[in-house]
């Protein structure tokens, strides 16, 4: 059975693994970061996204044998001695989740966005949730969360 | 999924031959976007999962000659956020940019996607609309042979795609109708002016990626939106699901050519 | 107002734990020794099951066990129980086929359970299940309600002649039929409500597990309702008492009234830990949800409305068929019922109603109630009728429903149709909404667009719906077998914080915000002091849990009657303490005073002293402070309002691009503004969704077609429009806080908003009315279909 040693969220870690695990599974049955979640099976709501090695990615639709070496990122990286990430302060703030399922994959999504953008329209964040689904919120208040947690990581210089 | 033997090979030619050993049961794997949502529906059972992903130089953008390479292991977001190919071909990064989703277009890869030849993808339209040349480990394949069906390729068994080369044209444009649900293409059409002429193709529509002739005549003695108005589509072999029948798919490629046509400019 | 009490924007306080992705959804549970299960699905619409054979499965790697229908019933298992009793028009009861948890002798829908295999991991698991050799012999199916009442259809229940369920009927037809008869105009309509998945982000999930040395049972299960599976199960299928039974519900990731039911997983876990002697997880894929999950809507309806020559409405005239699916859900039989034909009178003064309904056993996945239940369907087919009659008379759509309006001084109105409205004004929405969505400047947007080639609409809708179920003693003469009250227990710590334990159970709403918010603005006590438990039936009292936007209405008024008995003690100690009389205490902002003087105990001090009664009335009093209070509430609630949609139609391709959407709802009393907004705009969400973008489609044969997410078009980011949100109150006449309810009008109020404007889009082509979804395709045939006059006028 395939061995993996990668960080997560800065951490070494490694693991036995049938090369069928994917990712997620890595994540949330061997190492216990049930935050990253699964939502369908057709890689399409986004509850699963993470970032491997700096980049958003949909960790039901990777194995985690091709996340060997690789630097992940989880949703329980973010926030820092309990204080939280501008990012996920805007979700609170602007009511940008409900029952909370999407929304470790928001953030994560969110985030890898403002690397690319900065100061992304409504139009643009609109845009760049294609893959993440949330059946609560109609997205207003997500639009609005990322937005303003954009605004929130210009000003801290993050 | 069911289980397979993975291997990650560390040179081209191993993974030439670990695809050869394994016969009928080997797969190739770069970003796994397809492939892996194949595997979880366990619609596909390889005995071997090649994954090519170590093979960095097979990534990377070229543009030389009057041409854009790019290599099999080129992300849909290298593509679309590449500045020499914005510059280049900005109708090829937009139709990278508009693949799937930004998580799809971190994993996915131009080689692997025109391997899979999906009859809704997107890049088939740019290879064939654009003319370009499918280079594989063995050989050059243009991209009027590459396409032969629906998800089928000129590819032979063992055979490897390394880089798909796009001559510059003249003018390019891109246009999507996407289906509601999936987002892969119900239509979309890459039109082209180029130095052997203008070439409009079509993905989506039909089993695979076809060309439309009639519109590249109108095109060829006058570029310009209004010249495709009027020639027709036959639905007659075009697909059909519950999102768009043959005659609506038909009605889009008549809209999509002409704003591609509009993007091009 | 206090700053974080009534009123009040107050950020959540369960976002921390979602944000930091340490929410416990039931998936996340890891318990010891945990095995997996995977349940083996019909891919037949209708077949008979010859034969089972699970042995080469059972001898699969990890497999630890392999069970059947028959197992199930060997055991004496019970079927999955419909709760509520639809009559038909005769007297005679509905009819209830059996529903066992893993089929027994036919499979009746692409989906249902026909073996579980439990293994060591998932995987293997659903290794072993392809090894099981099942030996359907197909039968022929039907997938519409359209092919189950042809004369002759296939017969999907011998008990069910005609796949007739029930053949209900409200109101008095021959009255109706009079008024008709003698109408200056009928504005007629025939209409089709959409099947729709609910698809919550999380998939529904459960874990049984079995205690050998206590004989407990635990079944850990994504429910909005924890107490009432527990009922079910216990009772009716498992025949386990409760007290042996705890049903623990974590966080669940979106419900939208999927998850009120008691599902077969849910029974088979439990059932079959004991027989393994670990404990079982089943978690469904999407594609299992697809087709496990129950569905919504699926209407079809012929509905008349006579009126007179001044456009005022006579009367309402309603045929409706409703798909059950292939079994009976928990409530699916009271949805086209007394959730729908009771609304039919909307928020106008039509005097006579007649509504008779149909419902029909399809080989579909059983339908039940989502998000609106009901309502939605009532609603639509009134908002749409009412535009059309308004096209036929050449009247305006708002003119028209000004003319039929209750008035704001009618209250209490008796419907034609059972209800009792006890408060709104449906004019002051309609006037803020259209002021909003600059209803005035319309015409103008659409002769610039149409300059752009596009063809703008605009929609209007003034809904009610009614909520805050039920009345117990109501619900139960019409049908009910469950009590509709809810509970809560107050528990006063000794230093003055406070656990509440509440029957309501959120699953996404923000309970654990808004009831602090009701204990800390009652009590004066600060909010973090609040402590917000549900979700477990070992800790909460009997109650009945979250949908029909019941749990502040009826929940959080069990939860003010629990603290005002918390007072009411207070009251005496305080009085004890202060040496004064009972009757001359005052509770106020946190402290017991004696009236007109400064003389006064915080509510701390009551605490301490209920729980060190040192100086305590012993003689007279327990010492202690913990109430709990059951409330049954008087009547339902009717929110209400306006909402309006405007968009644009790219004609070369039919797309439909949504370019504002107004609501403006009267909830009642708003305790939290962002909570009660951020509930619309979900809901309003969910019904574009259904207007522009959901379909659930069957093949003729049975098969779902849209059976993931690659078919099944949820609404995505960049589908769906800003919402704009307004409340106006008119405050429910008849719970303390004045509240409605606000989950569902969203998705109420929304649907026939949207329709109503694409046919404004379309009104040059001719266009009097599109089943929703109106895609794509759909759009640009009926814009092709239109005859070039039509076209050209």
């Amino acid at each position: 059975m395939p061995q993996v040693s990668m960080t997560v969220n800065g951490k070494a870690v490694s693991a036995t693994v049938e090369g069928r695990t994917l990712l997620v599974q890595l994540l949330r049955e061997q190492l216990g970061l049930t935050g990253t979640h699964v939502g369908c099976d057709t890689s399409q709501c986004g509850a699963c996204v993470v970032h491997v090695d700096g980049k958003s990615v949909k960790s039901c639709t990777m194995l985690a044998v091709q996340a060997n070496g690789a630097a992940v990122a989880t949703i329980e990286g973010l926030a820092t001695n309990g204080k939280l990430h501008p990012m996920q302060e805007a979700f609170r703030d602007n009511h940008g989740l409900q029952c909370g399922f999407c929304t470790p994959g928001m953030v994560m999504s969110a985030l890898d966005l403002v690397k690319h953008n900065a100061n992304p329209s409504e139009t643009q964040v609109r845009e760049w949730l294609e893959g993440n689904l949330c059946r609560c919120t109609g997205y207003h208040n997500i639009v609005k969360s990322i937005q303003a947690g954009a605004a929130a990581m210009r000003g801290a210089g993050r | 999924m069911y289980e397979f033997n993975y291997q990650r090979p560390k040179s081209l030619a191993d993974a030439a031959k670990a695809l050869k050993s394994a016969g009928d049961g080997g797969k190739l794997v770069a970003g796994g976007q397809t492939l892996i949502p194949t595997l979880k529906q366990r619609l596909a059972q390889p005995s071997d999962l090649i994954d090519l992903g170590g093979l960095k130089d097979l990534a990377g953008i070229k543009v030389e000659g009057g041409k854009v390479t790019i290599g099999a292991l080129t992300t849909h977001a290298e593509v679309a956020h590449s500045a020499a190919v914005q510059k280049a071909i900005p109708a090829l990064a937009a139709l990278a940019e508009g693949i799937g989703d930004p998580q799809v277009r971190n994993r996915g890869t131009i080689g692997g996607s025109v391997a899979n030849a999906d009859p809704a993808a997107d890049y088939p339209a740019g290879v064939v609309g654009l003319g370009a040349t499918v280079h594989t480990n063995e050989r050059t394949i243009a991209a009027d042979q590459f396409f032969t069906g629906l998800f089928t390729t000129a590819l032979k068994p063992g055979e490897i795609v390394t880089a798909v080369s796009f001559p510059v044209p003249q003018k390019a444009g891109y246009a999507k109708f996407p289906n509601p649900a999936s987002r892969y293409c119900v239509v979309a059409v890459m039109a082209a002016k180029t130095a052997d002429g203008v070439r409009v193709a079509v993905t989506g529509a039909g089993p695979s990626v076809f060309r439309v002739k009639e519109m590249e005549a109108a095109l060829g003695k006058n570029w310009a939106p209004a010249a495709v108005d009027g020639i027709k589509v036959a639905p007659a072999n075009l697909n059909q699901d519950i999102h768009a029948s043959a005659e609506y798919r038909a009605h889009l490629v008549g809209v999509m050519a002409r704003r591609a046509i509009e993007a091009a400019g | 107002m206090a700053q974080d009490g009534i009123g009040a924007s107050v950020r959540r306080k369960e976002d921390f734990r979602f944000l930091i992705g340490r929410g416990l959804y039931t998936d996340d549970i890891k318990r010891p020794g945990q095995t997996h299960a995977y349940i083996l699905r019909s891919n037949q619409a209708h077949a008979e099951l010859r034969k089972v054979d699970t042995e080469a499965a059972k001898r699969m790697p990890g497999v630890l066990a392999v069970f059947v229908g028959t197992d199930m019933e060997a055991d004496k298992v019970g079927g999955l129980p419909c709760g509520w009793l639809i009559k038909n028009k005769d007297g005679s009861p509905m009819k209830e086929p059996p529903h066992p948890p893993l089929a027994i002798g036919r499979v009746r829908h692409v989906g249902d359970p026909v073996a579980v295999v439990v293994a060591e991991t998932r995987e293997q698991a659903k290794d072993a299940a392809e090894r099981i050799e099942v030996d359907y012999k197909p039968l022929p199916a039907v997938a519409s309600i359209a092919a189950a009442i042809k004369p002759g259809a296939p017969q999907i229940w011998d008990v069910a002649p005609g796949n007739t369920c029930y053949d209900w009927h409200i109101g008095d037809k021959a009255a109706v039929d009079a008024v008709f008869a003698k109408a200056h105009h009928v504005a007629k309509i025939d209409l089709y409500n959409n099947r729709l998945v609910p698809n919550a982000m999380e998939p529904r999930a459960a874990i049984g597990e079995y205690d050998a040395a206590s004989g407990d049972y635990t079944l850990y299960t994504t429910s909005q309702n924890p107490h009432v599976i527990r009922l079910l199960m216990g009772a009716f299928v498992l025949h386990l008492p409760e007290h042996k039974l705890r049903v623990y519900a974590p966080d669940v990731g979106g419900g939208f009234g999927s998850k009120i039911y008691h599902y077969a997983e849910e029974a088979i876990v439990t059932w079959a830990a004991p027989k393994v002697g670990r404990p079982i997880k089943w978690t469904a894929e999407r594609s299992e949800s697809f087709m496990s999950d129950a569905h919504g809507r699926d209407h079809l309806t012929h509905a008349e409305m006579a009126l007179d020559k001044d456009g005022k409405f006579l009367a309402l005239r309603v045929a409706t068929n409703a798909n059950m699916g292939a079994y009976l859900s928990t409530f699916a039989s009271c949805i086209p019922t007394y959730l729908y034909a009771t609304l039919l009178a909307g928020v106008y003064t039509t005097p006579i109603v007649y509504c008779e309904v149909r419902a029909v056993f399809t080989n579909t996945v059983p339908v039940d109630a989502y998000r609106g239940a009901g309502r939605p369907e009532a609603t639509f087919l009134l908002e749409r009728l009412v535009d059309i009659a308004a096209r036929d008379m050449k009247m305006d759509p708002v003119a028209i429903r000004r003319k039929n309006f209750i008035a704001a001084t009618a209250f209490p109105y008796q419907t034609p149709v059972a209800l009792q409205y006890d408060s709104g004004n449906y004019q002051a929405t309609l006037d803020q909404a259209l002021k909003a969505a600059d209803w005035a400047g319309f015409e103008g947007r659409r002769a610039e667009a149409k300059k752009r080639g596009k063809l703008r609409g605009i929609g209007v809708s003034t809904y009610i719906e009614a909520c805050g179920i039920a009345p117990s003693n109501v619900a139960g003469a019409l049908g009910a077998r469950a009590g509709l009250f809810e509970a809560a227990e107050v528990r006063v710590h000794p230093t003055g914080s406070v656990t509440v334990f509440t029957g309501s159970h959120s699953h996404g709403q923000g309970h654990e915000t808004t009831f602090s918010q009701l204990v800390a603005d009652q009590l004066g006590i600060p909010f973090d002091n609040v402590e917000i438990v549900h979700g477990d039936t070992a800790k909460i009292p009997f109650g009945m849990g979250t949908y029909g936007s019941r749990s502040l209405a009826v929940g959080g008024t069990a939860l003010v009657k629990a603290v005002d008995k918390i007072i009411a003690k207070g009251k005496k100690i305080a009085a004890h303490m202060l040496e004064a009389s009972e009757a001359d205490i005052e509770f106020k902002d946190g402290k017991f005073t004696v009236a007109g003087t400064d003389r006064s105990k915080a509510f701390g001090e009551i605490a301490l002293s209920a729980y060190i009664p040192h100086n305590y009335p012993l003689d007279q009093l327990e010492p202690g402070l913990d109430e709990t209070a059951f409330y049954d509430p008087k009547n339902f609630t009717f929110p209400a309002g306006c909402h309006i949609c405007e968009l644009e139609i790219d004609p070369q391709t039919g797309t439909t691009h949504i370019a504002k959407f107004t609501a403006v709802d009267d909830v009642g009393r708003v305790i939290n503004p962002m909570i009660v907004e951020g509930q619309v705009q979900g809901g309003v969400g969910q019904g574009i969704g259904q207007a522009l973008l959901e379909n659930c489609v069957y093949d003729k044969d049975g098969q779902l077609v849209t059976g993931s997410m690659l078919d099944y078009c949820m609404p995505r980011a960049d589908d769906l429009p800003s919402i704009g949100v307004a409340t106006h109150a008119t405050l429910c006449a008849h719970n303390p806080l004045g509240v409605k309810g606000c989950g569902e009008v969203g998705a109420i109020g929304s649907p026939p908003a949207v329709i109503n404007a694409v046919v404004d889009a379309l009104r040059d082509y001719g266009v009097k009315h599109m089943d929703m979804p109106a895609t794509p395709m759909k759009v640009w045939q009926t814009i092709r279909a239109a005859s070039p006059k039509q076209a050209a006028e």
